[in-house]
């Protein structure tokens, strides 16, 4: 058994439990995020806690992050029903407000929550535990260690004795807090590693009002806002007239930077809001994507006295080499586009602020809206609904500072909804981005240079230059050629990486193919040299790239095709996650068909394998959707795809009809998930492609080169 | 405004709204159905997905003043206990994540199962065509198998 340090003072156990109606009540956030200081401060009364214990047995987790769709809801709950040994089927799971004293970091993105939080809630869930067995073992006057938990009671096999958690919990409370509490063995694990539902399901297929989108409080407006058609472009003027005739329109209101139309129900807020004559006055200038690719393919070929990073001497390599390998790659931008349009409701009156919504970061929204209204956090409110898809999007409170100065203008309850055309106009995108790279090989057919210069709008760092092949080729350097826009650009699921990766794993593709090598063989070869030769420092795993790899290998028949199928292959490290990945595709009319992805994932320990799995699957078919059909486009600060017509995202006639995800068994902590099968799969696609056709894929999205003849 | 009355989940509803005003606001902001979604307004997406009569409808690009006296059915009126074949299929599979389109998932695999009661890839390719943004594609497929399986027995 694992013993760890609990640190939580009785002191402030007593001030916890000090609840209306008994029962205990802990709060470990404190374990994993302050000091004592913070734990002797801890407010009287404070609901300062992650699980509760009624007296009639009615045991209450708290899910602290925001869900949107990566399974937090249901898999932070299990690891502390882990340790508190209860049955998971018994157990009530509600979502926490934003409450930065109770649950600290309670933000979704970085594939950060489980990470993050698995021994500290599993501690929590543990100090319960042996509380709740104190307490038994004073009742029956035995010791301690000869009590032993399961499903919710504490027994005492010796003499037969049970007490369920209910009838010990009023008791429980005046326990001693433990100082050193064990927690189990992975090999004891009963919820942890298991196939477990989203919790949510029930309410999700039979339409409850799970989303923020759903939102319906007494008196309130419901409202669609006129934002600038161009980034570039800003509000000088407006006329409401016609506006204002339209049925159930209440109310027209201007903040610094849009004008919002009120009304009693969607449709004519949406009425109101096109009705709008509103004046745009240009602020700057008007970019086009066709003016970013000009300036890529100048950058590209321009060196930076700074690189990210620089082993040997790559210059000199290329300089020397037998032959040299150059190619250019190119990726667009993306928008985010989450199913639930951007959304959120607030009810901003006598200097306080009630709100309910999607945001990935509530910390920062809540922050963001203290200072656009000038007023004290403290005055705020903010409720976490379940959301529909964040992909990082929500990573910006643009929609909470909005919706809060709405409200505060027109002093009223407002849910305000964006259009999906919104939405496309008003993202922060995934850049685009231009990649250069040149490998030399030398007289001995080796691979010894590789330089890439990476170009990306708004991009202070174009690539993830410590990525694997980097500690591998002896002269190795990456640079960065940022061009700043005033296009808004953001983190978009496994930012950088989503891009770097097609580029990078197809271009090792074209290499492997260039010496004659398998493209498996020939990234085994570049670890070896990694292991027993290292060019610089190694920020990778050699042993769990090497993990993945042997796996995928396995479960795709790697070396062995059907006739008329073609494989390819990728692995690509990111979140502290390593993920190998193999496709099998055939082409049909000249158009790629994608029958199957295998997909080996090195995560440490697997928390909900029904969700992770899910997660990886569809990670899989995001990355292979956006690679294969979507981009955005900009025609003078104009996005040029305004819905789902022209913005194409991947259907079910074009999805793999299978992707088998096998995970690397391992006990050890668990790495990110939400993300890291995401980045590679677009050049496993496209090296299948070329196994298949000889045709080399550069730029994304693919789509453009299979055009029906 | 205009009056419509409809019949929805098999009780008549009386609405005051604007005659274009879409089926899908009718039902989210005056009947509080909220099982619906919005996703696109232009019929691409399928979030908005219910049932008029037996065939599936879009409700976002639907005007209420074309629904007249047939049938339409959300999620809330699928089933009284959430335990439609598809609903309970869609559990067994685990398919949401995040789960705001599923909800007109379940009900365009409700409407191909009513027309087709064993159907192929190829059926759920051509009738399927909602967007999943999370990308639940591989086990929404395996769930209208299982339903299908289901309702056969």
């Amino acid at each position: 058994m694992k013993q760890v340090q609990s640190n939580i003072s009785r002191r402030n156990f007593l001030k916890i439990t000090s609840l209306a109606g008994g029962g205990i009540l802990l709060g470990f956030e404190l374990l994993a995020n302050a000091g004592a200081e913070a734990i002797t401060d801890a407010p009287l009364f404070a609901p300062n806690a992650y699980l509760s214990i009624d007296p009639k047995g009615i045991i209450t987790l708290m899910a602290p992050n925001p869900e949107i769709g990566q399974g937090v809801k249901t898999a932070l709950p299990m690891l502390l029903a882990e340790e508190l040994d209860v049955d998971w089927n018994k157990v009530v799971i509600n979502q926490a407000d934003y409450d930065k004293e109770k649950y600290g970091n309670q933000s979704a993105g970085g594939s950060g929550a489980i990470r993050g939080r698995y021994e500290p809630i599993r501690k929590a869930g543990a100090v319960a535990r042996h509380m709740l067995i104190a307490a038994a073992a004073e009742t029956w006057n035995v010791p301690a260690e000869e009590c032993s938990t399961e499903n919710g009671f504490v027994l005492h096999k010796a003499s037969g004795k049970k007490l369920s958690y209910g009838e010990l919990a009023t008791k429980s409370a005046g326990m001693p807090v433990p100082q050193n509490v064990s927690l189990k063995d992975p090999k004891d694990f009963k919820i942890i590693g298991k196939r477990i539902k989203n919790i949510d399901n029930k309410g999700i297929l039979t339409g409850k009002p799970l989303f923020g989108i759903d939102t319906r409080r007494e008196g309130m407006l419901y409202c669609m806002v006129s934002r600038p058609p161009a980034f570039g472009k800003k509000l000088k003027s407006f006329d409401d007239s016609d506006t204002r005739k339209i049925p159930g329109v209440k109310n027209v209101v201007r903040t610094e930077h849009v004008v919002a139309v009120l009304a009693t129900n969607t449709w004519a807020a949406k009425k109101g809001r096109d009705a709008l004559k509103v004046e745009w006055e240009d602020t700057g200038k008007l970019e086009s994507t066709s003016d970013h690719l000009a300036a890529f393919k100048d950058l590209i070929q321009q060196k930076n006295e700074k690189p990210d990073r620089n082993d040997g001497d790559a210059e000199k390599a290329l300089a020397n080499a037998k032959k040299v390998i150059e190619s250019v790659y190119e990726v667009p931008v993306l928008s985010h586009a989450p199913m639930e349009p951007i959304n959120f409701f607030a009810d901003v009156r006598d200097g306080k602020a009630d709100l309910y919504g999607p945001t990935q970061v509530p910390g920062r929204a809540i922050a963001d809206v203290a200072k656009a209204l000038g007023i004290a956090e403290a005055n705020i409110t903010l409720g976490l609904p379940r959301q529909g898809g964040g992909f990082g999007r929500k990573l910006r409170s643009d929609n909470v500072v909005e919706a809060a100065l709405i409200s505060s203008v027109a002093k009223a309850p407002i849910q305000m909804i964006w259009t999906r055309e919104d939405d496309m106009q008003g993202d922060f995108y995934r850049p685009n981005g231009m990649y250069r790279y040149r490998a030399a090989i030398n007289a001995n057919n080796e691979l010894d240079g590789w330089y890439l210069i990476a170009a990306a709008l708004n991009a202070g760092r174009a690539a993830a230059a410590d990525n694997f092949p980097a500690g591998a080729i002896t002269n190795y350097r990456t640079d960065s050629q940022g061009l700043s826009s005033n296009i808004q650009t953001g983190p978009w699921r496994a930012p950088t990486h989503n891009a770097i990766a097609f580029a990078e794993q197809s271009f090792l593709d074209e290499i492997a193919h260039e010496l004659k090598k398998d493209p498996v063989a020939f990234r085994l070869e570049l670890l070896d040299k990694a292991k027993n030769n290292p060019a610089g420092k190694v920020n990778y795993n050699i042993d769990k790239f090497r993990s993945v790899i042997d796996l995928v290998t396995k479960m795709s028949n790697w070396g062995k095709n059907t006739p008329g199928r073609y494989k390819g292959f990728a692995a690509y490290y990111s979140f502290n996650t390593y993920v190998a990945e193999v496709a099998e595709i055939s082409m049909q009319n000249g158009k790629p068909k994608v029958h199957k992805v295998y997909c080996a994932v090195n995560c440490g320990q697997v928390v909900n394998l029904s969700g992770a799995e899910n997660q990886v699957q569809g990670a899989i078919v995001d990355g292979l959707g956006h690679a294969w059909f979507t981009e955005i486009t900009f025609d003078k600060g104009a996005v040029q795809q305004k819905n789902f017509n022209t913005y194409k995202m991947m259907r079910m006639q074009d999805a793999p009809l299978d992707v088998e995800v096998q995970f690397v068994e391992t006990n050890e902590a668990p790495t990110g998930l939400g993300e890291p099968a995401l980045p590679p799969i677009a050049a496993v696609v496209c090296n299948a492609i070329f196994a298949a056709t000889g045709k080399r894929i550069r730029k994304l999205p693919f789509n453009g080169a299979f055009q029906d003849k | 405004m205009a009056s419509y009355t409809i019949t929805v989940n098999n009780k008549k509803h009386s609405v005051d709204v604007l005659p274009d005003t879409p089926l899908l606001w009718v039902l989210r902001d005056e009947l509080n159905l909220v099982g619906a979604k919005f996703g696109c307004g232009i019929a691409q997406c399928g979030a908005c997905t219910v049932l008029m009569n037996d065939n599936a409808i879009r409700a976002c690009s639907y005007p209420v003043s074309a629904v007249g006296t047939n049938k339409i059915t959300t999620i809330e009126g699928l089933s009284e206990n959430g335990d439609h074949p598809v609903q309970k299929a869609w559990d067994e599979m685990d398919v949401p994540q995040c789960g705001y389109c599923q909800s007109g998932q379940v009900m365009a695999a409700v409407a191909l199962l009513k027309r087709k009661p064993n159907p192929t890839d190829d059926d759920i390719n051509a009738a399927m065509s909602n967007i999943c943004r999370c990308g639940t594609y591989v086990r929404i497929r395996k769930a209208v198998h299982l339903a299908a399986n289901k309702t056969g027995k």
